[in-house]
């Protein structure tokens, strides 16, 4: 490994006087490959003036399929799942193992990035103000999605020799289908979306936070960090580095003791922003509902803003997307349907909590002043709303941005190893491979133009919940019988209740 | 109420200071002693999913190196010396689960040693001493 490092960053810093040729090389050689895929997975269909992609539907059915076949978990569970993160049913017997708040705090970690800040911008800018309400729908019918997809990520894992665990949506095809008699069917669905995943969090769960962070970083600077984004990748990669392989636990303990304070400081500030804009806020909730069901002013009309409001939630909280499920493989839990609860609190918290937020923060910004960010777009644009009422905001935001970012990667550096390992073998040596090849990529994230390397791992990402969804459908019979069963068992107290 | 004390140990000079008080009564008055070591752990904090994964296989480390390396020692001695005892090791934030364990073993009394930290970190995280005095339904020896 001694030889490897060295290898990787000459191999970076080779590629730095080259930066601006670099750039243009990659964008070239990708560009019609991206946009093959990316046409191929976002396929669109014309609806009433509008496009829609076939793969958002494919979501949203899904969604809407497994809350009705769930009996409307995402309201019925919902209390359950705070008993449940609370401790209630925790087992004084064995502490020490991982706790459903843990399990909780791990995933929402992982989702509430950038898309929390920015993707909500993006949203509104494009959906208009009626995006907004499309995108809790999309968060509401979410929960149900996670929920399945964590039960089964927990019931089918698979416990290495080692005592660790690894699990996911490439575990639950390929055991799950065998079960129901479709093992080759379930193998080739487990490996497509291995490399799928994989390749996502080189992408989405990695150059494009790294990117973002990046971008971020050089505003608050006043574009001092133009043309250094290979310093700021070179940076971000060692500390990736040093968490991930070097096993400097400290460094992803701090950041993940203060994710979670700067999204509750995240959301404090959006609330006083909002109170601040207090006359604005009566017609900015107006708006978010005329637009939701007449779409003024935007391409498409009502189902514009539906469409955008839910691509940008899934993008947001990964509800059908399968990621969850690999983190809450990592539970110890004799019932698996627990994680499902647990997880469905997830959308919750991101899409119907944060994202709602960040969409009044702005909508109430707009109302009272329709010009307040200019061109802004992004990111940019919810750090104007910010700036409006609370001069010195940005600053922090984008130090909230960049942990976020952080965070993220760290998550999505596991989701990936897990594609990698259930590919390649859960040997030492090629965990370290992928490692590295994860470090290179968060410093590439900052010097390269994303542009049509990033649109074929969107795509990609949004291409797995092709297989995903369907294992889910396949499977949802399992996750029903295991719900029915353990509710009853809560009921009768052969479940015990503990605390509280 | 059994005749036995419940004893916290952590391989510190504090907790070592304890056992020496706990063996001493415990000759006096033919009591069993409870050998406690308290693995500091909370259900809410936050950890990357590598952490999770491992952590099953962390915290069996975690008991068999207390075990031993501190309590199993501590009750080798005891033993020779010919006091009763039983070993316990257990996850947990330490004054609640000390309390936690006093109850559920029923025992007469809880002996810690006494860690001597700064005014500050006392101000900022509490002591266990402390929160245990504060909230034990058992008398509590601070061993200094």
């Amino acid at each position: 490994m001694n030889k490897v490092i060295p290898a990787l960053f000459t191999f970076l810093l080779l590629s730095l006087p080259a930066h601006a040729g670099f750039d243009e090389t990659i964008n070239e050689l990708t560009a019609p490959i991206a946009s093959a895929v990316g046409s191929f997975v976002f396929f669109k269909i014309p609806l009433f003036g509008a496009q829609l992609p076939m793969v958002v539907l494919w979501l949203v059915i899904g969604a809407v399929f497994f809350t009705f076949y769930m009996n409307f978990v995402n309201i019925t569970g919902f209390r359950h799942a705070i008993q449940l993160v609370r401790g209630d049913y925790a087992d004084p017997d064995s502490p020490g193992e991982v706790s459903h708040f843990q399990a909780l705090a791990t995933a929402v970690s992982g989702t509430v990035g950038i898309g929390n800040i920015g993707g909500v911008a993006v949203a509104v800018t494009i959906g208009g103000a009626g995006a907004t309400f499309w995108l809790i729908v999309a968060g509401f019918l979410g929960m149900s999605t996670k929920f399945v997809e964590c039960t089964l990520g927990v019931k089918y894992r698979n416990e290495n020799p080692d005592g660790s665990v690894s699990g996911g949506p490439m575990y639950y095809m390929r055991k799950g289908f065998e079960e129901r008699g479709m093992g080759g069917f379930g193998k080739v669905m487990g490996t497509f979306y291995a490399i799928g995943i994989f390749i996502g969090a080189l992408g989405i769960g990695n150059m494009f936070q790294s990117n973002q962070a990046y971008v971020q970083l050089n505003t608050v600077a006043g574009g001092a960090l133009d043309g250094l984004g290979w310093l700021v990748g070179l940076i971000l990669a060692a500390v990736v580095f040093a968490v991930i392989i070097g096993g400097i636990k400290s460094i992803a303990r701090v950041t993940e003791k203060i994710v979670p304070f700067m999204a509750v400081f995240y959301c404090l500030f959006a609330l006083i922003v909002i109170l601040m804009n207090f006359t604005a806020i009566p017609q900015a909730i107006a708006n978010i509902f005329a637009g939701a069901f007449t779409g003024a002013g935007v391409q498409g009309g009502a189902i514009g803003a539906l469409i955008i409001g839910f691509q940008r939630a899934v993008f947001s909280n990964e509800a059908g997307i399968g990621s969850a499920s690999i983190a809450h493989a990592a539970v110890r839990t004799p019932e698996p349907v627990t994680e499902g609860y647990v997880s469905l609190l997830e959308p919750f918290i991101d899409t119907i909590v944060i994202c709602t937020i960040t969409a009044l923060v702005i909508g109430t910004s707009q109302v009272a002043d329709p010009n307040f960010a200019g061109d802004a777009t992004g990111v940019a644009m919810t750090s104007a709303a910010f700036e409006r009422q609370i001069g010195w905001f940005p600053l922090p935001l984008a130090f909230g941005a960049l942990l976020f970012a952080f965070s993220t990667m760290i998550s999505w550096s596991y989701y990936g190893l897990k594609g990698w390992t259930y590919l390649f073998g859960e040997g030492q040596m090629g965990q370290t491979v992928y490692k590295l090849i994860f470090c290179a990529f968060v410093a590439l994230g900052c010097m390269v133009q994303l542009g049509p390397i990033l649109d074929i791992s969107d795509a990609l990402v949004f291409l797995i919940c092709v297989p995903n969804i369907l294992g889910l459908y396949i499977l949802a019979p399992i996750v029903k019988q295991e719900m029915t069963s353990y509710m009853a068992r809560v009921k009768s107290g052969e479940i015990k209740k503990y605390g509280h | 109420m059994s005749n036995s004390v419940l004893v916290a140990i952590d391989g510190s000079a504090g907790g070592e200071r304890a056992l020496q008080y706990a063996k001493e009564r415990a000759k006096l008055g033919g009591a069993k002693l409870l050998v406690t070591y308290v693995i500091e752990w909370s259900p809410y904090t936050f950890n990357t999913p590598e952490e999770n994964a491992e952590r099953h296989v962390r915290r069996e480390q975690e008991i068999e190196k207390a075990t031993s390396s501190v309590v199993a020692p501590a009750v080798k001695m005891l033993k020779a010396e010919g006091i009763a005892c039983e070993p316990l090791v257990q996850h947990g934030p330490p004054a609640e689960t000390l309390i936690k364990l006093a109850e559920k073993h029923d025992v007469k009394q809880i002996v810690i040693g006494r860690r001597g930290q700064s005014g500050i970190k006392t101000l900022l995280f509490g002591s266990v001493a402390g929160n245990l005095i504060q909230t034990s339904p058992v008398p509590v020896v601070v061993v200094p």
